[in-house]
Parts: structure tokens; sequence; C-alpha cells
């Protein structure tokens, strides 16, 4: 092997990349506030809701659960104008990763629903709260700070998989690689930068998730 | 302008499906053999054969696959090989799934009592012949589950292949779509053919999962 590896263009293009980090950063940031709230609204009604509305979102959750991220992507950006709504690339990458986790959280997050002991449910009625506030006020919190870790490694995922968005020219971090290799012609170095980037992204996500966890659920009391 | 029928359109995708079910075979088979070998360096006695494998694992869950496609396409380059892109696919893919099975399998033997270990290691058994005889075949059955779950994973994983030109289902939806100016109906199809791929093997997951726990509760 006598290539020399180069790395020099990194002075000139880190605009670029920096760029394309704070894209991925925004989309993962919408995709996983906008997808857990979709999530949670899913999960009750799968768990919860009214028996007309289950199938319907069932039907969701394995449509998404079994079809690739990049068809869902396509098909949001090139099938869905063609009933009407045009999107620019950013508000397809963003609707594609929020429907996609929307789907996953949904089930992790209805797992941690149907987790709770009855007790709870029944402790909210006689406190005279209707279902929808015991699931509010009692059921809710816990119920996430169970599948917390679950849903942190989903989030993890659906960040590395929107890597997948530069194919319809979403300007993120691996659009910003195609760039700079069809530029330099230093492909190999220009996907090696970038993933390394996508490793500490992932691993500084996994940390922030980790904050927001402690954070927002409360110590468990010793029971 | 040709027209194409819905026949036509489905007639190409249903070729290039074939592929996809190649390509998805390929992964996961080769991807099961490395990844047993990672099950094994995992839960060495050697700290680093242990650390070897965990580093392995971290990196290929931690970044894309799309990334880990494009280093082996222009990375094999490196070496004076003419990259096909069905090579570069099949590898990548295989090395990431052995990444996921190997985690996978680990926890499978974790799960497994340690008194297994411990009554086999008083009947003389070697280390190998412990997971020959005793863990394995516990283990086997736990790991059936997510193991069928995760061929879920692979097969949508080979989606990304389209993307350094290997032609399966949604390369040849793309191909379909520039001839016939229908992405709904194009995109469409093609999401449904992947359902039909995967949709059977995630419910039989769930349902050997439920199976397996209706199992242990009458122990």
């Amino acid at each position: 092997m006598n290539y020399q590896f180069e790395f020099g263009w990194l002075c000139e293009y880190y605009p670029q990349i920096v760029k394309g980090i704070a894209i991925t950063i925004q989309l993962i940031a919408v995709g996983a506030v906008a997808g857990i709230a979709l999530g949670i609204v899913c999960a009750w009604v799968r768990a919860l809701g009214p028996a007309w509305a289950k199938p319907i979102v069932a039907a969701y959750v394995e449509l998404i659960r079994n079809t690739p991220f990049l068809i869902q992507l396509f098909f949001i950006f090139f099938g869905l104008p063609s009933l009407g709504p045009q999107l620019s690339e950013l508000q397809a990458a963003n609707l594609a990763m929020v429907v996609n986790l929307g789907a996953y959280s949904c089930e992790i997050i209805r797992a941690g629903i149907q987790a709770t002991p009855k007790g709870q449910f029944e402790a909210g009625a006689s406190l005279a709260m209707t279902p929808f506030e015991t699931f509010r006020h009692v059921v809710l919190v816990p119920s996430l700070q169970r599948i917390w870790p679950a849903l942190s490694s989903q989030v993890v995922i659906v960040m590395l998989g929107s890597a997948v968005v530069s194919q319809i020219a979403a300007e993120d971090l691996t659009f910003a690689a195609n760039f700079i290799q069809s530029r330099t012609f230093r492909a190999f170095e220009a996907y090696i930068v970038s993933t390394a980037v996508y490793l500490v992204l992932a691993i500084l996500l996994r940390y922030v998730l980790g904050m927001v966890g402690g954070l927002i659920f409360p110590r468990r009391a010793a029971r | 302008m040709i027209e194409f029928t819905i026949w036509d359109i489905l007639r190409n995708l249903l070729l290039a499906t074939r592929w996809t079910i190649v390509l998805s075979l390929v992964s996961f088979l080769g991807g099961g053999i490395v990844g047993l070998v990672l099950l094994f360096l995992r839960i060495s006695k050697r700290k680093w054969l242990r650390a070897l494998a965990k580093y392995y694992i971290e990196l290929f869950q931690g970044t894309p696959l799309l990334m880990q496609l494009f280093i082996a396409f222009f990375g094999l380059g490196l070496f004076g090989i003419d990259v096909p892109a069905w090579l570069a696919a099949g590898l990548a893919l295989i090395l990431w799934t052995a990444a996921f099975l190997g985690e996978i399998w680990r926890g499978c033997v974790e799960a497994i009592a340690k008194g297994q270990w411990e009554a086999s290691a008083s009947l003389g058994m070697g280390r190998l012949q412990q997971m020959r005889y005793v863990i394995l075949p516990q283990a086997m059955r736990i790991a059936v589950p997510p193991t069928v779950g995760f061929s879920v994973q692979v097969i949508k994983g080979t989606a990304l292949t389209s993307i350094i030109g290997f032609v399966e289902l949604s390369k040849a939806g793309t191909v379909v779509t520039n001839a016939t100016f229908q992405p709904f109906t194009v995109y469409g199809l093609v999401a449904l053919i992947y359902f039909a791929l995967c949709w059977p093997l995630s419910k039989s997951s769930q349902i050997l999962e439920r199976k397996l726990n209706v199992a242990h509760r009458n122990h």
C-alpha cells in the first residue's frame, strides 16, 4: 500500500464540517424532542387510548419499524409532493426523523406504561382523577424513567441513521464529507474524519441524554 | 413517452429484491460467524481480548452504517484492489452485523446462571467444553427471539448499500422512479416489499419471545 494520507484539506474545509455538525445536531434535537412527544401520544393511545385509534397507531408503528429509514425519507421527500405539500430538504429530513423515532419510541414507552403496577391507576382513580389525569400526573414520569436507557439508545441509533439524509441533499455532516471528497479526491480521509466526528457525537449524545434523565426524573426514593 | 403499468414497475422491483435477499443472507450468515468469534473474545478470560472486542463493538455501534460502507468502499481501494460495490457492501454489512449479534449473544450468555459455570467447572470441563455442552445450548434458546428480531435490522441495513451503487431494491426504486416519474407509487411499492420481507420476521420474533417467556414461567 503506497498511499500517502493527506489531511491538509481540513484547514480549508473545516467550516463545511462545522456547518454539517450543526445541522446534524439540529436534526437530532428536533427529531428527539418531537419524536419522543409523538411516541408518548402514540403509546398512550396504544396502552390506554380509545379503541378505534389503536389499530391506526399499531399500523403506523408496524409500517415504520419494518421499512428502511432511507425509503421513508425518499417517500416523504419525493413521493409526498405529488399529494400537495412541498417540503424543503431539511423539513423532509426533520419530518422523516420525527416519524421514525415516533414509531420506535411508541413501542418503548408503551412497554414502560404497561409495566406500571395496577395499583397506581387505582390510586389515581381513588383520588377522583380522570384516567387522563392519572396518566399525566401518576403514570407517565415513572414510565419514562423505567425505559429511559432504552429510549436513549434509540435516539442515538436515529442520530447515526440521520447520515442518510445527505441523500436528499440535506446538508448534514455526511453531506459535508461527500462535498469535500468530491473537491479534494481525498475520499478515505474525509470519511474517516466524519466517522470519528459521528463517534464523538454519539458518545456526547449518550452523555447528554443521561444528564437530561437525571434532571427530569426525581431520584428513586427508597422503597 | 413510454407508459409504465404498475406491473412493469413491480416486476422490476421484485427482480431487484432478489439481491436484497441475497445480501441480507450473506450479511446475516457472515455476521453470525464473526459475531460468534466476537462473543468468545468478549467473554474471554484475557483482559485485552475482552477490551478488543468491546472497542470493536463500540466502534461499529457508535458510527453510522453509511460511513462504514463508504470507508469499506474507498478504504479497500487504497490497497490497489478494484472494489466492486457488492464486495464493499458485503464486507461492511458483515462487520456491522457481527458487532450487534456479538453484543446480543453476550447478553444471552451472561443471562445463564453462574452456578451453571461453576457446576460444569467442577465436573472438570475446560472453557470450550463448558460453552459447547452447558452454556451455549441454554443461551441459544434465549438468543433466538432477539436474533430473529435483529435480522430485520439487517434487511433494512441493506437499503443503504444502494448509496455506494449496489443495485438492490432501494436502488431499483430510484432507477424506476427516474424512468417513470412516479415517486409516490414506486417508493410506496418499495416500502411494501420491504414490509413484506421484514414483518413476518418481526412477528415471529415477538411470538417466539412470548413462547419462551411462557416456558420460563412453568419452570
